[in-house]
């Protein structure tokens, strides 16, 4: 595994094929908890978080469970049950283990179950094959991505609350055309990584 | 409330796309083509039916602590059976939609409606209720598909053997016009979608 292919991964993964606003995984709460850049950040760390170890896991599941007992096809139910497992302990670790961190976290982290980036990334990772450490790579960087992605709206958020918006588009429509001009920013990224 | 207004439910009041603004994810990104937007609509519908029927079937017997985990499995089941199916029988559109099929495990419609509704009523009003925000789901879909193909390439087309659908290709906007591509690209899912929910409120409001 060279450097040169886990960069391409790394800004592949947060620039160019954006998880949110290239190929629409996490848009729920990309939606739902960008109204302020704290929340917004925490969010987004707590999805880093859980999309690293999910993907080390699932990958792991996939590689010494799933294959081997020629149980593929069951890759959906056993990975929406590991992520969901590994939520749950994320959640009680974090408790025990640091205080801080958890009131940091903790309200965002029953959330991300159903966050599809999270199974989305498992499966993306299945899918194009990728070994142990390019799985682990991609899942970070998508979620570095997504932090990236659920930031820049927050702060543009705070600002459209001031401003003057026709009433039929406030709120959830006005939103969606904002991530669109900023979805138009990121297809400036293509073409980077051959 | 019978299983008619539970059905109509999630048509209009409550429509899942419009109203609620649930299941974003497989609504942005398969909605390239109305005949997308329909295949994606129909295979949730069947989840969502399913689905709230075990669940209301077993409502009592789920203990309450561990419901979700319970509800999640019943779902990823199901999702299992309509991947299979779909790889048997239209493996075109399997391929189009892509990991959006396993992804249906995580439409937050469906746990919605779970908890929301089959948790608590019987058989026929959650399998009615299933049907009703099923097909919300994929008229909105089909609707939303549908503008997007017919802007971006000013064309409605059927390419895929799927249901006995005819496959067809329809000239919409004729003559000179020059197809907008953004449409079909990915920003023009979001703004698409933000304009017509903003045509909507615009429409309902005045009524």
């Amino acid at each position: 595994m060279s450097i040169r292919e886990i960069m391409t991964i790394v800004i592949s993964a947060i620039l160019i094929n954006n998880y949110v606003l290239q190929r629409f995984l996490g848009v729920c709460p990309y939606l739902g908890v960008s109204k302020q850049i704290e929340t917004a950040l925490g969010m987004g760390m707590a999805v880093t978080f859980v999309m690293a170890i999910a993907s080390a896991f699932t990958w792991m599941v996939q590689r010494y469970v799933l294959v081997p007992l020629n149980l593929a096809f069951l890759q959906t139910i056993a990975f929406i049950l590991v992520i969901a497992a590994l939520v749950q302990f994320v959640e009680l670790v974090i408790r025990k283990s640091s205080p801080t961190l958890y009131q940091a976290l903790g309200i965002y982290l029953p959330l991300i179950t159903t966050n599809c980036a999270v199974l989305g990334v498992a499966v993306i990772n299945v899918r194009a094959a990728y070994g142990f450490l390019p799985s682990l790579v991609n899942g970070t960087a998508a979620a570095v991505g997504f932090t990236l992605a659920i930031t820049l709206m927050a702060g543009i958020r705070e600002r459209i609350e001031l401003s003057d918006i026709p009433p039929a588009l406030r709120g959830v429509p006005i939103t969606l055309i904002t991530a669109g001009l900023l979805s138009i920013a990121f297809f400036g990224f293509s073409g980077m990584v051959k | 409330m019978n299983p008619a207004r539970d059905f109509s439910n999630g048509l209009l009041r409550e429509n899942p796309t419009f109203r609620l603004v649930l299941g974003m994810c497989p609504t942005l990104a398969v909605t390239t083509a109305a005949v997308n937007g329909l295949g994606m609509g129909l295979a949730t519908t069947f989840v969502l039916v399913c689905s709230n029927l075990i669940i209301s079937l077993f409502r009592k017997v789920i203990p309450e602590n561990i419901r979700i985990p319970a509800y999640i499995v019943v779902i990823a089941s199901f999702v299992t059976v309509v991947q299979l199916m779909m790889q048997g029988f239209t493996p075109e559109l399997y391929g189009v939609l892509g990991i959006f099929v396993p992804l249906i495990v995580v439409n937050c419609i469906i746990l919605a409606r779970a908890e929301a509704f089959a948790s608590k009523y019987g058989i026929i009003r959650s399998a009615a209720d299933g049907l009703g925000m099923g097909l919300g789901f994929t008229w909105a879909l089909t609707l939303l598909g549908a503008v997007r193909e017919i802007i971006g390439t000013g064309n409605l087309s059927n390419t895929y053997q799927m249901f006995g659908i005819p496959q067809f290709s329809l000239r919409v906007i004729g003559g000179a016009y020059d197809p907008a591509l953004i449409t079909i690209l990915a920003p023009g899912a979001f703004i698409v979608l933000g304009l017509m929910i903003g045509l909507i409120n615009v429409l309902t409001r005045r009524n």
